[in-house]
C-alpha cells in the first residue's frame, strides 16, 4: 500500500512540474501587462530543441539550456511584434502557437522514432534511502526542485524587492510607470523573455525528463492548461503552484480510481482535473477585492509612449 | 479547451502537400487523424503514402492533412482535399467514418476509402487490419512473461475495435493462464505521450509487471524500460525505445493495400469493397520476437502460423462474457459483423465498459 501511494506521489510530482514551470513564467508576463498566448508553441520549441541538443552532445543538461534558449528567441519575436512593432497580443500570440507547432515538427522532423536521453533523478545519498519520503523530498529530478525554486523566486521578487513592485506598476499603469522613468517597453521585453525561457523550459521538461522523446504535439495543449491556471490563481505565484499540483493529483488519482475498478465512468474522470482546479481556484479567489487588486490592470493593452 | 479545439482545427488547415505537379497525375489524398510523426498510427499511414508514391512513381501525386480532429472539422478537411481535386480519398480513423460518408454523397465521382470504420457506400470502400490476431498473440506471451499474472492496458476511446483487442488479449492470455487479470485505464485521447506515462507508472504502481497499449506514443513503453518492466508496442516497432522491454509490436503494414487501391483507380477496376486483413494478408505484423525465453517465442510463432493458415482464429465460440452470458456455438468463429460491432467485455476482464 505505501509503495502504491509513493508511486502515486512520484508520478504527481511529474505530472504537475511540467505545468507549473509554464505557468509560473506565464504569471511574470502577464504581471508586467503582456498577454502570450503562444505558451504552447514555446513549449513544443523548447521540447525539441532540448531533446535535439540533449541527443547530439549526450548530455541533459545542455538540452535543458537549449529548450531554454530556444524558448526566449521565440518569445523574443513575440516581444518585437507585440512591443516594438506593437501589434494586437492575442491574434500574435495565437499566431505563435501556430508558429511554434509547425516550427517544432520541421526540426523535430529527423528526431522522430530516435529515444532521447533522460534526465536522471538526484538520488542524494542517505537522504534519498529514507524510507517514503526519501524518494520524495530528495529522490526527484533536479527541474523538480528548480520549479518551485522558480516559484519562491518570483513570489520572492514580485512582492518583497523594488525590481517586483516595477514590474507590477508596469503592469497595472503602464503610464505612470513611464511617467515616473521605468522602461515599460524594457521590463516587458524582459518579463516576455523570463516567460519564453520558462515555457521552453517546461517543454524540455516533457522531451528530457516526463517523457524522454520526440514526437510533435507531444505538449498536447498543456500550454493551453498553464495559461488558464494563471487565471484562476489570481496571479499568485504560490495559488498557482497548489492549482498546478491540484491538476496533476487529480489526474492521477483519476487514473488510479480506474486502475482499482471503481466504476466511475472514465470520460468522468478525465474531464475531473479541469472541473476540480477550476471550483478550487474559483473558491479560494472567493475574496474579490483580493482578486482585484492582483489583476494586471493594463493586461493586454499596447503601450506607446508619447513623445 | 475551446481555444485548444480551435487551434487545433486551424492547424488541421494548414495543409501539408506535396510539390505542385502537373495537371494528369492521379492525385491520391489521405487524412490523419495524429501527425505523421507520431511514431505510431499515423506515421504507418504515411510509409504507406510513401510506398504508394515510389511504387507508381510519376502517375500519382500525394497529399496529406495531418492532425485533423475527428467530427466536425474533420468533413471540411476532407471537403477540402475532394474540391483540391484529389481522385481517391482516404480518410484513416474510425472517428472519420460519417464526415466521410456526408462528403463522398456530395462526390460522387471522387473514391473514398475509410480506414477501421463500418459504413460503406457506391464510391466508400472500407478497410481495416485484423489487429486482434496480434493482440491475442500478445496475450499468450504476457500470461507466460508475467510473474505477478496482472497485466496494465492502457487505451484511448471504447470503440469496438478496442474493446475487441482488449478481449483478445485476455482470450490469449487465460488460454495459458486461466486466472490471469488485467488492469485497464481509458486515457481519452488516442495521442498524449504525458498521460500515457502517467498511466503505465499509475499501473505498474499497482503490481502489473507488463505494459499493453492501444493508443499510439512510446511513452508507455519507456516508462516499462525505465523501471526494468516488459510491454508490448503498437503500430510500429518501438524496440529502440525499449530494447530490454519491447517483447513484440502489433505493427500495421497498409503500403500494399494502397499501392492496390490507387493502381485500381489509375486502372478503371476500383469498386467499393470490404477489406479486412490480417497476418495472413501481411497487414497486420508482429515484429520480432524479443527479450523471452525460446520457448515463449516457439509458442508465440506456432500461434502466428496457425492464425496465418486458417487454422486457428482467436474468437471460437463459445465465448462467455462478463456479465456470464455466452456468445457464438461451439467451434465456431463469431461472424466478421459480430466482432465489428463488439461491445461487451469477455469473461475475467475486470473493468467496467464505459459506454
Amino acid at each position: 500500500m505505501n509503495d502504491q501511494l509513493l508511486s502515486i506521489i512520484l508520478t504527481i510530482i511529474t505530472a504537475s512540474t511540467p505545468l507549473l514551470l509554464a505557468s509560473i513564467g506565464e504569471l511574470v508576463v502577464e504581471r508586467s501587462g503582456v498577454l502570450n498566448l503562444g505558451v504552447e508553441g514555446m513549449m513544443a520549441v523548447g521540447a525539441v530543441c532540448g531533446f535535439g541538443a540533449a541527443l547530439t552532445t549526450g548530455s541533459p543538461l545542455i538540452g535543458i539550456l537549449a529548450a531554454i534558449a530556444a524558448g526566449v528567441l521565440l518569445s523574443l519575436l513575440f516581444g518585437f511584434l507585440t512591443l516594438t512593432m506593437i501589434s494586437n497580443q492575442v491574434a500574435t500570440g495565437l499566431a505563435l502557437t501556430l508558429l511554434g507547432l509547425g516550427l517544432a515538427g520541421l526540426i523535430g522532423e529527423s528526431f522522430v522514432g530516435q529515444p532521447g536521453v533522460k534526465l536522471q533523478n538526484l538520488d542524494i545519498p542517505v537522504l534519498s534511502a529514507i524510507p517514503f519520503i526519501g524518494p520524495i523530498l530528495f529522490g526527484q529530478d533536479l527541474l523538480v526542485y528548480v520549479s518551485l525554486a522558480i516559484v519562491a523566486g518570483v513570489s520572492y521578487v514580485l512582492f518583497r524587492t523594488k525590481t517586483g513592485l516595477i514590474i507590477r506598476a508596469v503592469g497595472d499603469s503602464h503610464q505612470s510607470a513611464h511617467a515616473l522613468g521605468y522602461s515599460v517597453i524594457g521590463v516587458r521585453y524582459l518579463a516576455v523573455m523570463f516567460g519564453g525561457g520558462c515555457a521552453g523550459l517546461a517543454g524540455g521538461y516533457l522531451s528530457l525528463a516526463y517523457t524522454p522523446q520526440w514526437v510533435e504535439n507531444m505538449t498536447s495543449g498543456r500550454g493551453w492548461i498553464a495559461l488558464a491556471l494563471v487565471v484562476f490563481a489570481s496571479w499568485l505565484p504560490w495559488r498557482l503552484a497548489i492549482g498546478a499540483y491540484l491538476f496533476g493529483t487529480i489526474t492521477i488519482l483519476g487514473f488510479s480510481l480506474q486502475a482499482i475498478g471503481i466504476g466511475i465512468p472514465s470520460q468522468l474522470l478525465s474531464s475531473l482535473p479541469y472541473i476540480v482546479t477550476i471550483l478550487a481556484l474559483v473558491v479560494i479567489s472567493g475574496n474579490r477585492a483580493l482578486t482585484r487588486a492582483n489583476t494586471p490592470a493594463c493586461l493586454g493593452q499596447p503601450f506607446v509612449p508619447d513623445r | 479547451m475551446k481555444i485548444w479545439m480551435a487551434m487545433a482545427a486551424a492547424l488541421a488547415l494548414s495543409v501539408s502537400t506535396g510539390a505542385v505537379q502537373a495537371q494528369e497525375k492521379l492525385k491520391a489524398c489521405f487524412v490523419y487523424v495524429g501527425p505523421v510523426g507520431d511514431f505510431g498510427y499515423s506515421y504507418q499511414h504515411d510509409l504507406g503514402r510513401k510506398a504508394v508514391e515510389k511504387e507508381l512513381g510519376d502517375k500519382v501525386e500525394t497529399v496529406y492533412l495531418e492532425n485533423v480532429a475527428e467530427g466536425p472539422d474533420a468533413e471540411r478537411a476532407i471537403e477540402r482535399l475532394a474540391r483540391e481535386g484529389c481522385k481517391i480519398i482516404f480518410t484513416t480513423s474510425f472517428g472519420f467514418m460519417d464526415p466521410t460518408i456526408k462528403v463522398a454523397a456530395k462526390y460522387p465521382d471522387i473514391k473514398f476509402e475509410h480506414a477501421t470504420g463500418y459504413k460503406k457506400a457506391d464510391n466508400v470502400a472500407i478497410y481495416n487490419a485484423r489487429f486482434y490476431e496480434g493482440r491475442y498473440v500478445m496475450g499468450q506471451i504476457a500470461a507466460k512473461m508475467s510473474k505477478a499474472g496482472l497485466a496494465g492496458y492502457i487505451v484511448s476511446f471504447p470503440i469496438p475495435e478496442v474493446v475487441m483487442g482488449i478481449n483478445a488479449f485476455m482470450l490469449g492470455a487465460q488460454s495459458v493462464n486461466p486466472d490471469f487479470k488485467v488492469k485497464i485505464i481509458w486515457v481519452n485521447s488516442w495521442y498524449d505521450p504525458g498521460k500515457e506515462a502517467d498511466a503505465a507508472k499509475v499501473l505498474f504502481g499497482q503490481g502489473a509487471d507488463i505494459m499493453v497499449q492501444h493508443t499510439d506514443s512510446t511513452a508507455p513503453l519507456q516508462i516499462a524500460e525505465e523501471q526494468g518492466k516488459l510491454g508490448f508496442g503498437q503500430s510500429s516497432d518501438m524496440i529502440k525505445f525499449a530494447p530490454k522491454a519491447q517483447l513484440t509490436s502489433n505493427t500495421d503494414d497498409w503500403d500494399p493495400y494502397y499501392i492496390a487501391r490507387v493502381k485500381a483507380v489509375l486502372d478503371g477496376t476500383w469498386k467499393s469493397e470490404d477489406t479486412w486483413g490480417g497476418m495472413k494478408d501481411g497487414m497486420v505484423v508482429l515484429s520480432p520476437f524479443t527479450n523471452m525465453p525460446d520457448d515463449v517465442k516457439k509458442m508465440a510463432e506456432d500461434t502466428v502460423a496457425k492464425i496465418k493458415s486458417g487454422e486457428f482464429h482467436p474468437f471460437t465460440g463459445v465465448i462467455t462474457k462478463q456479465d456470464g452470458t455466452t456468445v457464438g456455438e461451439a467451434g465456431k468463429v463469431l461472424p466478421d459483423s459480430e466482432l465489428l460491432g463488439m461491445n461487451y467485455y469477455i469473461k475475467g476482464v475486470d473493468d467496467k465498459l464505459p459506454q
